[in-house]
């Protein structure tokens, strides 16, 4: 590649610096406006299943056909021993997650989801703990809530008590960023006070979640449980995870409107994209008419309009990425999380390139056909 | 002297909705080494389509054209912008300079799509703005030349190919007559003692003095072609010419 074509690049771009801003701030609009609504898909499918997520369990064991995390039925609890017994479970606990009611101290009702577990063995438990200890939740009545439901369940602190379908409970610390895709928060706490908060009956459990030996195979181990335990559904945590997430995402509709408003964010910044893209390459359409009049190849123009693209694409990457790190930021403590993991922030940097650069073709067509008399005429 | 480009019964339509209009009209006509051609005639009579396709930038309806033996009207699209690199310089009306490069950038881009980069091309850069009077202006962006300059520079942009035709769009209508004097001194020189051939489209009248050889356009087509021959006058080339 010759050096002087980026420099024409190069200096057609920066020597209109209105342009240049222009151009740029159409890519950082389309960028971030990707960004947030792809990031908005992420945190939203990723909340459904932050459960299963963190639970550290190898295998979830359910009556037959749950559909989703929410949708669990209580079953008997006497079904743990013989999973504790089928060879290759290394451990096992049981496990509820059920929506209740909480009652703020100013008697307004709100929805809640109990998440109960063993706080011995901490599977499916909260992470992200900022204040109080887990091992607080031994106590009878104590609970963990998220800093972001404070307001809505009106907690202030620890050692606030509230009820929970009448009775009691304790907040007993606090966890960051753990949200719900349903508008009921998390309330952490003690399988045995779920049991109560979730009236499910003293012998009956929602999951079973177990671990396995680092030597089992995961499909031995589930042939295995499903021999031995009678009606029940035995899925791994990633199997449960995604059909969480298919359910809330498309079955519900409302993944497919919040990916609906990613592709129409991607649509949209396209379109910006190329508009002005194409409103730079025509800026300079005589520059490019004279290029060709004076013997430049089709593939010299290319070389110089797709670079200028991709320079406009990486001045453009660069600035909407830190104005998505403020938004993604911000998210932290509004009601819905926007990711920006890695892999996205790289997948984005290749599609601002494939949005410019193609932006840039729509132009080179129209370069490729410059009529002469734009290149004569004064 | 030699023919250069030789075209032959060139007509060129445009498809006008259901109609068609014909820019050209079965033009005949050679440019030689050494001469400096005016192509006259009133707006729309065809003189910018036939210097378009003298220039290898517009295909002909049909006709045949010849640069120095080759007939390009047979080449492939591909092959046309070596053609215009190595054998044609152009000199737009507007200048054309590329308002983001120095005087001396402008001459060098020429040279870059010829190969040549770096050192060499601004050496060679250096050197043919030196030819036209702009040695001082090497580093001047064309926003800070005067018409006149920035005409030189075209010029010496146009030489850095080293073609052997040139070929200019009204290269002195946006310049004062003194410049305009100076520009088209400079090309006659190119033709005269460099041997190019030289066409220029042009409405100025003062010019007229400087052709070698005078070509009238009327709807297309070649009313008149009349070449000052040293110590002869003025020859009348075309059949059915108008004086």
């Amino acid at each position: 590649m010759r050096p002087r074509i980026s420099e024409l690049a190069w200096r057609n771009l920066v020597h209109d610096k209105v342009r240049l801003l222009v151009t740029v701030t159409g890519v950082v609009f389309a960028v971030v406006l990707i960004v947030v609504q792809l990031g908005l898909f992420l945190g939203f499918t990723t909340t459904t299943s932050g459960l299963i997520d963190h639970s550290r369990a190898d295998l979830w064991i359910m009556t037959s056909r749950v559909p989703y995390i929410e949708m669990g039925v209580p079953f008997s609890e006497r079904k743990l021993s013989t999973v504790l017994a089928t060879p290759g479970v290394a451990h096992a606990t049981k496990y509820i997650v059920r929506f209740s009611q909480w009652q703020r101290r100013d008697g307004q009702q709100e929805s809640v989801q109990v998440v109960g577990f063993d706080p011995e063995q901490r599977l499916g438990g909260p992470w992200n703990v900022v204040e109080g200890r887990i091992g607080d939740l031994k106590l009878a009545d104590n609970v963990f809530v998220d800093e972001l439901y404070k307001e809505k369940l009106g907690v202030s602190r620890v050692g606030d008590v509230f009820e929970i379908r009448g009775r009691r409970a304790r907040v007993a610390g606090f966890t960051r960023g753990i949200r719900s895709f349903t508008t009921s928060p998390y309330v952490f706490t003690s399988f045995k006070s779920a049991q109560d908060y979730a009236t499910v009956p003293e012998d009956q459990t929602v999951f079973i979640l177990a671990t396995l030996d680092p030597s089992a195979r995961v499909a031995d181990v589930r042939r295995a449980l499903l021999t031995n335990v009678r009606d029940i559904d035995v899925v791994t945590t990633g199997e449960f995870s995604r059909m969480t997430r298919v359910y809330w995402m498309f079955t519900t509709g409302a993944g497919v409107a919040v990916l609906l408003a990613a592709l129409l964010g991607l649509v949209v910044g396209v379109v910006v994209v190329a508009q002005t893209i194409y409103a730079t390459t025509m800026d300079h359409l005589r520059e490019y008419g004279t290029l060709k009049a004076m013997g430049a190849t089709n593939g010299y123009l290319y070389r110089v309009i797709i670079q200028q693209a991709i320079i406009s694409a990486l001045f453009g990457y660069t600035l909407a990425m830190a104005v998505s790190w403020f938004v993604v930021r911000g998210s932290v403590k509004g009601g819905a999380a926007i990711l920006l993991p890695l892999p996205m922030a790289i997948g984005m940097l290749g599609l601002t390139i494939v949005m410019c650069t193609g932006a840039a073709l729509v132009s080179i067509n129209k370069v490729t056909r410059l009529d002469p008399a734009t290149v004569f005429k004064g | 002297m030699d023919a250069i480009i030789q075209a032959n019964g060139l007509t060129k339509t445009y498809a006008q909705g259901e109609a068609a209009m014909r820019a050209l009209d079965q033009v005949t006509l050679d440019v030689r080494q050494g001469e400096l051609m005016l192509l006259v005639g009133p707006s729309g009579s065809g003189k910018t389509t036939l210097l378009s396709i003298l220039g290898c930038i517009l295909r002909p309806t049909s006709g045949t054209l010849r640069v120095m033996g080759h007939e390009v009207t047979r080449m492939a699209e591909r092959d046309l912008p070596a053609i215009r690199r190595e054998r044609i310089g152009f000199i737009f009306q507007a200048f054309n300079l590329f308002p983001t490069l120095t005087a001396a950038q402008n001459v060098a881009l020429a040279l870059d799509l010829k190969g040549i980069s770096g050192r060499a091309a601004h050496t060679r850069a250096a050197a043919l703005l030196e030819q036209v009077g702009l040695a001082s202006k090497l580093d001047a962006y064309p926003a800070d030349l005067s018409g006149g300059q920035k005409q030189r520079v075209a010029i010496a942009r146009a030489l850095a190919g080293d073609p052997p035709v040139i070929l200019a769009d009204e290269p002195t209508a946006a310049l004062d007559s003194h410049s305009g004097r100076a520009v088209m001194d400079l090309l006659k020189t190119l033709a005269h003692d460099r041997g190019r051939a030289v066409a220029i489209v042009t409405h100025d009248n003062r010019m007229l003095g400087y052709a070698d050889r005078t070509v009238r356009m009327e709807d297309g087509r070649i009313v008149a072609d009349t070449r000052r021959e040293s110590g002869f006058g003025i020859q009348d080339l075309a059949e059915g010419a108008v004086a």
